[in-house]
This record gives structure tokens, sequence and C-alpha cells, in this order.
């Protein structure tokens, strides 16, 4: 009784902590296949891709994309080197001064990223303004800076990863290479970076994810070339499309794409290894017997029908159309619109009518109507507030409709007006 | 021996701060001897042999390796290759890529590194194991490798930090004898460190007996057993029974020493101390188990001791009898089995009888740690 109980509470937490993690997530992505205008899953409209289109022809957040690469990619290089370096730096270095240097190389973690944003800014600057430079210098470059700027706390986050493995490392290995003959040159790249290189991997693999997704400081030192965070801040400002929802559904898609195939890569390692170790000199000398990709690995069978499902529907979206669909729901809204219309008119005429009997009847009090008939008027609206249906209802007499009130959510309208 | 190249310590003194990790060292090794230090653990032997490797520099003194000073010539430019405490193979790395390594640093071609591979595992007796990790290798295995890829790197002098430590009694027997094989094989001059008397005494050429950073004795494996120095080394290097007493008369290289306990007992003086022990000196006689012989009983001088028997061990070649001497004092005697049948003493007075050039004299110190 009470262990079944507990199981059941146990599986009850797991579902309302897994709900609170990932429900945001999905509920995101499911919006971006919604025609809706609004990024929402209810009421299901209907089933469209028109948001990814709309993406993916949005110049201002392809570029951001682009921006974000390069910025990632030079963060990456930058910080795993500077990381390495203060790994590497915290081992060799005299005993006593060790805590005191760590806590100062970890300590840009910890302070706010807007003012490492600010800094970098102001510190730049006066570099530039020092040698002379102009504002289209290399020093006052947007990427550059950016780079600079993420890469100041990017790299602690590296040098934690790095110090993590650096620790297991044996120095007799590096003594045992330079007993042998090698420099030290030699054996640091032979013998000490290929220890490192799988935390090398993951330190770059943080430093990109951080950067890619860093917006306090680089909103201070991003110049000319605005990252994807920074597009994503403006446009957010000017109100939320799918568009949005079809971005994270591409970005939660490929982190679980690479998480299970690196999860899926490490498995076969593992199994390779096992086979290797069972099997004998002959057999390795020989053909070594590879397990098949699949045997036993649950995350490579995930990532093939993952694969498969991401065909699959990209085949299905290049000739699905939604645009039946969407014109039913154009007409049953318009129907419905229409009818809200006559309601209104029907409510108008009664009300109208019903101040002429009251001015009939109490003859010279004609004011301004009531304040409790205005919020009942206002009660009409109200629930659907939000949906856009108000602009419709105002935009009436246009036939189409569906594009008047979807391009009042539409950045790219905007940025047309501008 | 040949034509090996030899090794010189010279005045070494080795400082960690405060602390000497070796103290005036003076030590001359022969081209290709085979060469023990031989010590209990934290005496200094890993310290001598990282400043010979040239991974730490003497606070004073130096090392010559083949007549040269070694003094700012770094590990890598050095003639040496040590074989490390705890191996340290490359982990990464395949048996014959770890083997070759050396090559790889001077560039030699992957086809050229797999040929001098496979030779290499052949002479350790692992062939056609050179595609695995060391992680797939037995310990001994391991052992081999390491031995391996040292002897690729062709170095004048080869330093083995107890790599046989790690292995259980039957490998480390069996590598014992590899070791020396390998040895006489490539004739190169190998300096190999242990706490394993037993390991010493097979293997080496000669020896040098460590305690607290001071080397005690350098001699051959039968003079340190025979004839030691020092109380430390004729207590660290196999089993004595220790007398101790003052020093009644000396008669040329024998003298008597009155004890507490078991009377006056006449012994040898060590070789080193000899005119040096003198009357009224405090000293310690030693005494092998095996020197012991059980008396025929009533006899009494000063090359008798009497016992009570506590117990009787059989170990297969020897009889261990564990006998307790006057006033409590512990004597081991080790009669050697030749097939006779055996009389169990235990709980008799028993009469031991020595000769007295199998006991020895050597002045009063410190002993080894059991
Ligand atoms: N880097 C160092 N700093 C300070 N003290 C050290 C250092 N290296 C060694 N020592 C000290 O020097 C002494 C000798 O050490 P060493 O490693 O040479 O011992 P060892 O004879 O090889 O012992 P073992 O048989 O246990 O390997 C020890 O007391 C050790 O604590
Ligand atoms: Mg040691």
């Amino acid at each position: 009784m009470n262990l079944s109980f507990l199981r059941v509470s146990i599986w009850v937490y797991l579902a309302i902590f897994f709900l609170y993690l990932l429900g945001p997530l999905v509920i995101m992505s499911v919006t971006a296949f919604n025609s809706s205008a609004f990024p929402r899953m209810t009421p299901w409209e209907c089933l469209t891709f028109q948001w990814f289109g709309e993406l993916f022809q949005d110049q201002r957040i392809l570029n951001g994309i682009k921006n974000s690469l390069i910025i990632g990619a030079g963060t990456v290089v930058l910080s795993v080197a500077m990381g390495l370096a203060g790994a590497l730096m915290l081992t060799q270095i005299w005993p006593k001064l060790r805590a005191t240097y760590y806590t100062i190389i970890i300590a840009p973690i910890l302070i706010p990223g807007v003012v490492l944003g600010i800094s970098t800014l102001v510190f730049w600057d006066r570099i530039n303004r020092m040698l002379g430079l102009g504002a289209d210098s290399v020093l006052s470059n947007g990427i550059f800076l950016t780079v600079i700027g993420q890469s100041t706390f990017i790299a602690s986050y590296c040098m934690l990863v790095l110090v993590a493995r650096l620790q297991r490392y044996d120095v007799a290995l590096t003594e045992a290479a330079l007993d042998l003959g090698a420099t030290h040159a030699q054996a640091f790249r032979k013998i000490l970076l290929p220890f490192m290189r799988p935390a090398i991997a993951s330190a770059a693999v943080l430093a990109f994810l951080a950067s890619f997704e860093n917006y306090n400081t680089t909103t201070f030192t991003f110049g000319e070339y605005p990252t994807l965070t920074i597009e994503l801040a403006q446009k957010v400002r000017y109100g939320i499309t799918p568009s949005i929802s079809a971005l994270a559904f591409i970005i939660v898609a490929l982190t679980v794409f690479f998480a299970l195939l690196n999860e899926a890569k490490l498995k076969r390692q593992e199994l390779v290894a096992a086979a290797r170790k069972n099997a004998t000199v002959e057999e390795l000398a020989g053909k070594i017997k590879l397990p098949s990709f699949f045997a036993g690995n649950v995350a490579a069978m995930l990532v093939v029908i993952f694969a498969a499902a991401t065909i699959t529907v990209v085949g299905t979206a290049t000739a699905y159309s939604p645009d039946q669909c969407i014109a039913n729901v154009k007409e049953q809204k318009q129907l419905e619109a229409d009818q809200r219309i006559q309601e209104l008119r029907k409510q108008r005429e009664e009300r109208r009518k019903q101040r002429e009997a009251d001015e009939a009847e109490q003859g010279e009090t004609q004011s301004a109507p009531k304040p409790s008939n205005n919020s009942g008027f206002g009660n009409v609206f109200a629930p659907n507030a939000l949906s856009g249906d108000e602009d419709e209802s105002n935009a009436e007499p246009q036939p189409s409709t569906n594009g008047g009130f979807g391009g009042a959510f539409d950045p790219n309208s905007l940025k047309t007006d501008e | 021996m040949s034509a090996g190249v030899g090794v010189d310590l010279e005045n070494l003194w080795i400082r960690f701060g405060d602390f000497v990790a070796v103290r005036d060292a003076n030590v001359n090794i022969n081209g290709g001897d085979f060469f023990s230090f031989l010590g209990p653990s934290g005496c200094g032997k890993t310290t001598i042999l990282r400043a010979v490797s040239g991974f730490l520099d003497p606070s004073e003194g130096k090392v010559l390796i083949g007549g040269n000073d070694m003094r700012g010539i770094g590990p890598n430019k050095r003639p040496t290759a040590l074989i490390f405490q705890n191996l340290a193979l490359f982990p990464l790395m395949k048996v014959w890529e770890n083997i070759t390594f050396s090559m790889e640093i001077k560039g030699a071609s992957a086809k050229e590194r797999r040929k001098r591979a496979d030779e290499l595992l052949d002479m350790i007796a692992l062939p056609g194991q050179g595609d695995k990790l060391p992680s797939e290798l037995s310990g001994g295995q391991r052992q081999r490798v390491a031995i391996a890829r040292a002897l690729c790197a062709e170095p004048d002098v080869l330093l083995l930090d107890e790599p046989l430590s790690a292995l259980d009694l039957k490998l480390r027997q069996h590598m014992r004898t590899e070791l020396r094989e390998i040895q006489q094989r490539v004739g190169i001059t190998f300096i190999y460190i242990t706490h394993d008397q037993g390991e010493a005494l097979t293997m080496s050429d000669n020896i040098a007996v460590m305690r607290a950073g001071v080397i005690d004795q350098i001699a051959d494996g039968k003079t340190i057993y025979n004839d030691p120095n020092t109380a430390f080394a004729a207590s660290f290097v196999g089993e004595n029974n220790v007398f101790r007493g003052k020093i009644k008369q000396v008669m040329g290289n024998e003298a008597m020493i009155a004890t507490n306990r078991s009377g006056d007992l006449v012994a040898r003086i060590s070789t080193a101390n000899q005119g040096k022990l003198k009357e009224g000196d405090d000293a310690m006689m030693f005494i092998r188990p095996e020197a012991f012989a059980i008396a025929p009983d009533g006899a009494t001088g000063d090359h008798f001791v009497t016992a009570r028997v506590n117990h009787e061990e059989f170990e297969g070649n020897v009889f261990n009898i564990f006998t307790e001497g006057e006033g409590g004092k512990e004597i081991k005697v080790s009669i050697p089995n030749h097939g006779q049948s055996f009389q169990d003493h235990t709980g008799q007075n028993i009469t031991l009888e020595y000769e007295a050039q199998n006991a020895v004299l050597v002045p009063a110190g410190e002993l080894a740690a059991e």
C-alpha cells in the first residue's frame, strides 16, 4: 500500500516536473503548426507550414542567424583557447596562489552580463581612440566586440569544464613523453591534447550554446551585426508571430537530434570497446566484427526514427496545402463576424429604441448614455479581444480581411512600412 | 662487464624545502651493470632516479652519465629511459604506437614503426598484440610493453622504478628472470629501484642499500647479505636475529660481546668495521636463521644459545622454529628440509649452535622496521 503510494507519487512528481520543464517548449512547438495568426494551440485552426516559410523569408532573422553563427564560431575558438590556457595555468601555478587565481578567473561568471557588455564597449572604445582609429576600425566592429565581450565569461565556463578533465590527467604521461625524447610542444600536442579532446569538444559546444543564446552582453556590443537573440527581442517588441514558434521548434528539434546522435555515438563506442575486450587476438588481427549499429542501441534507433520523421514531415509540407482549410476557417470566421455584427446592430438598434422610449417617458433627460450601458457594449468584445476579431469586425467592409488582420502582427509589414 | 655507459653520482644532495630527501650520495655504476637501489618506502629511491633522468635538479653535487655532467640537460636530451612506478603507458594509443612513440617523435614512418614494434613485441613475448589498447592488457603484459617502449628509444641507461611491485608473486618471479635476460641481451646499464630485497638480490650485479636518504652500503648481493656494513643493512636485507651487547674483547677479525640475556657470544666483525670497533663499544650481532643448528643438549660456550621452542612452521624448503631465549629474547631458526623426518620440539628447551664466521658484528644502530 504505502510502497505503491510512494511509487505513484514519484511518478506524479516526475510528470509534473517534466510538464514544467518541457510543457512550454512543446506548446510553443505545436503553435508553429497552427494557422492562427497568434501563436496558440487552441482553438486549433489548420495544420500549416506557412510559418516556416515566413521564417525563412525573414531577412532579419536569417541575417541574425548568420551573425550568431559567425560570432559563435569566434567565441568558441577564443574561449576554448583561453579556457585551456587558464586550466593549464591552474595546474602549474604555485599551490598557495591557486585558490586566489581560481577565484579571479571564475569571477566573470558572477559579474552580470550587462556590466561585461558595457565594460567591453567602453574599454575597447578607449583603446580604439588611443590608437587613433576611426569608428569603422576592427576594434569597434560589432563582431569583434561581441566575440571579445562574450568570451570574457564564456572562457571561464570552458575553463571549468577543462579543469575537471585536467585534474584526472597523470603528469607522468607528459614526463614519459619527455623522457622518450619529445619536446614540451610535442608532449603537449601528442599526449595532453588528445587526452583533453573530449573536454575540449564539450567546452566548444558549451561555448557555442552560451554565445548563441547570449543577450545581455551582446546587446551592448553588437553594433551593426545583430545576433539572432537581438533580432528576436526586437521583433517580439512589436508582437509575436508563430514564425518565432517555428524557429523555436527548429532549435528544439536540432537540439534533440544532436543529443540523440551524441548518445548513439557514445553507446556505439561502448559496444565496440566491449566487443574488443571480448575478442581474441586473432579476431582483432583479422577482421574486427563490429556490432551492428543498432544492436542494443536505443539512441541510434531513435536517431533514425527522428531522421525518418523529419523527411516525412518535410515531404508532407512540400506536398500539403492548407489553403482549403484556411479558406474554410476564414469563411467561418467571416460568418461569425458577420453574425456578430448583425447582433451588434440589433443590440444598438434595441438600445436606440429603448433610449427613444426612455426619452419619450422622461422627456427632458436626454443626456449621454449611462456608464452601465457602455460596459454592456464592451462585454461583447471582451472574451475575444486578443484573437484579433476586433480588427476583423472593424475592417468588415474589406473582402480580403484575412490578409489584413494577419498583417497587423506581421513584423514584415512593419518593416516595409518603415 | 661490457662497454656500456656508466652513471656516477657525486656528492648528490636533494632537498625539498627543509626536507633532505637524498644526503650526500656517492655512487659509481659501471656501464652494462644491473644496479639496484634497495630501501624501504620513502627513503628517496624515486628521487634519485628522477635526478638521473633529469626531472629533478640536484640541490648539490652532480650526476654524470658516461662521464658527462648532466647539469642543464633536460630529460628529453639524456640518454636515459625511465620506466615509471605506475608505468605511464599512453592510454589513448595502441600498444604498437606506445612502443614506438620515441620513433614518432623523430618522424619515423608508420611502416618503420610497425616493423620495429613487431620486433619488440616478439622480444617481450607479446606477438600480435600491437593493436590492443594498454587497458586491454593484463598487468604483466603492460609491464612488458613499458619495457619495450623504453628499449625502443635505445637508451644507454634504463631506469626502472619498482616496475614489478604491482604484479602478483608468480608473475613477479617470472619477470625477474625475464628482466635479467633482457638486460643481458641488450647489454645496457639498468638502474633498478625496489624495496624487495629478493628482487635486488636475484637480479643485481651491485646493490645500494638506502635508509632515509642515506646510502648505507654499496656492494654485490652476496656481500650485502653476508657482510653488511650497518645494523640497518643487516636487518633490512633478509631475515636476521639480532643480539645487542658491549664489546668485551677484540680478537683479530673476531670479537666477543657481552649480551644482557644470552651471555657472551663471539662473532666476526664485518669487513667495513674491522679495526674500528673497539672494546667497550655498543655493538649488534646478527645471525641468520639458517646459520643456526640444533646442538646436542648441555653444550655451553660462546657459540651456543639456549632457548625454548614456542612453535614451529613447515615452509616447504625449510622448517622454521620460533624460540624464546633467556629473558624472552625471540630467536628464529630455519632448518633446511632435505627429506629428513623432522622431530617436533614445541615446548622443549634446545641449544642452538652457530659458527663465529656466520655471525657478523656491526656498530649498534638503527634497525629496519619490520
Ligand atoms: N616533490 C616533493 N616535494 C616534497 N617532498 C618530496 C617530493 N618528492 C618526494 N618527497 C619526499 O622525499 C622522500 C623520498 O621520496 P621518494 O619518492 O624518493 O621515495 P621512494 O623511496 O621512491 O619511496 P617508494 O618506495 O614508496 O616509492 C619522501 O619522504 C617524500 O615525502
Ligand atoms: Mg618511489
